[in-house]
């Protein structure tokens, strides 16, 4: 393997022409976005420039509590973020939390339980970020079809509750709705990996030199880690979102209006 | 008494949609009549517990209709909606779909039947039948579980005068033929003069008493 490449700040900034561009398009079709993607630019090298100097302390410690802490904050700022997504979803934070915990918690241990990776914060950090932004993002769609899906099928819940369903019963086709919208968009990626596009640590580990059959291997298993994390953070809060919508009596509460 | 509400109160959305109610339901066949808003459908979900009342009591044969079982009570007295809502699956899976929730068969064949609809039915798609067709099949998947009371919201809401006039005619049917007792909501005092032993109606979210004047 060759040594690590190491980008200037230079580089960094000359990547810039691209965001330029995105701005241009944006201007020029009146999409309305130069903001945002003004906002996504600063926030982007803010966010990652601090996570940088927090992680490189977490890897010059290399102490598991560290790695824990980092983790939570992970989960808990994810659940912050995914709750924006859910907004028909009374309460979603809560089992967002619980989704990305359960995600990041049972993926990570597995993995160090398999020997695929070593209970190091090397090894940890990233695999642990890459499995909670995609557990997030997942758990985020889920919920935000579970909550579009009771808002409009309320009259068909309602129907077969009268008829002496319990709360389960009735959502059932709903929370596997909901299940599917927050999966298929990385089985789908999955699938078209390789042909399509090339996943980013295959990419990042190709640019630093490492050795084709290498990145391959260490991207198929997070492929295939992420798969599981991802269904379990799905799963996870579509069980404990959707009975939210219910009383204990299996009725069907008043549906909040989302913010507009 | 078949349903007692004593002084029942209930809200929807903040607003005020039923104020003190206060009404007996006896056995036989019961229309609800009034106009649009004035709760006819709120205080029909609160006879099966779709919903609860924010205040008052709502008896079911003497009992509080809390201390039922909701599961069972909704089996024994089942809810026709106003507007069709079935399963994207066939009509027989449909109308069987309540008795198997508790491990149950149904008579399909006898369900569609009561319901006014030929037993040819049942394997079409529910969803490319008439709105007509499936309200009945809305009425035969609740008749498939052998209720003891049928709560009907606007069962002709929705359909053209022959239509109507068809499922009038079952009902009028339903009411010789079944032991059940029937709680029809309609906004047509014609109608529940045609199918009804007696009237209760609710203007405002209350109860007008007999000889009071209409105003709306």
């Amino acid at each position: 393997m060759s040594a690590a490449i190491h980008p200037s700040l230079g580089q960094v900034a000359a990547t810039l022409a691209l965001v330029v561009i995105a701005a241009l398009i944006s201007a020029w079709q009146r999409a309305d976005l130069e903001r945002d993607i003004g906002i996504a630019t600063i926030r982007s090298f803010i966010q990652l420039t601090a996570i940088g100097f927090v992680i490189k302390l977490i890897l010059d410690e290399n102490r598991l509590v560290f790695v824990v802490a980092l983790i939570a904050a992970m989960v808990l700022f994810g659940a912050f973020t995914a709750r924006r997504r859910a907004r028909r979803v009374p309460n979603a934070f809560w089992p967002l939390l619980v989704a990305l915990a359960v995600a990041g918690i049972s993926t990570l241990a597995l993995v160090v339980a398999l020997g695929v990776f070593k209970a190091q914060a090397r090894y940890l950090v990233p695999v642990g970020g890459m499995v909670i932004g995609n557990a997030m993002t997942a758990a985020a769609v889920a919920l935000n079809r579970l909550g579009d899906d009771v808002a409009g099928a309320a009259p068909e819940i309602e129907a077969t509750l009268a008829l002496g369903a319990t709360t389960g019963q009735a959502m059932r086709p709903i929370i596997r709705r909901s299940l599917r919208s927050g999966m298929i968009p990385l089985i789908d990626s999955t699938k078209t990996t390789g042909l399509i596009f090339f996943p980013g640590t295959m990419v990042g580990m190709l640019l630093a030199g490492a050795a084709p059959i290498d990145a391959v291997r260490l991207q198929l298993i997070l492929l295939y880690v992420l798969l599981g994390s991802v269904s379990l953070a799905a799963l996870t809060a579509v069980l404990l979102a959707h009975r939210s919508f219910f009383t204990p009596a299996h009725q069907l509460r008043e549906l909040p209006h989302p913010a507009v | 008494m078949l349903f007692a509400l004593e002084h029942v109160s209930c809200a929807r959305a903040g607003r005020s949609v039923l104020a003190d109610v206060s009404v007996d339901l006896a056995d036989g066949t019961t229309a609800l009549v009034g106009p649009s808003g004035a709760g006819k459908s709120t205080l029909l979900r609160l006879l099966n517990r779709l919903a609860d009342a924010d205040a008052g009591v709502v008896r079911y044969r003497g009992r509080d209709v809390r201390d039922y079982d909701v599961l069972a009570l909704r089996r024994e007295v089942a809810l026709v909606p106003q507007l069709p809502a079935l399963l994207p699956t066939t009509v027989e899976e449909n109308v069987g779909y309540g008795p198997a929730l508790c491990g149950h068969g149904a008579d399909v064949a006898a369900a569609l039947e009561l319901a006014g609809l030929d037993r040819a039915f049942a394997p079409r798609r529910a969803q490319q039948l008439s709105v007509g067709e499936q309200q009945r099949v809305m009425l035969a998947r609740a008749l498939a579980l052998g209720p003891r009371v049928l709560l009907l919201d606007e069962p002709t809401a929705a359909l053209d005068a022959q239509a109507r006039d068809a499922v009038e005619r079952t009902l009028l049917s339903l009411r010789a033929r079944l032991s059940a007792a029937l709680i029809i909501v309609t906004h047509d005092m014609a109608q529940a003069g045609r199918l009804a032993d007696r009237l209760v109606i609710l203007e405002h979210g209350r109860v007008r008493e007999p000889g009071e004047a209409l105003t709306a």
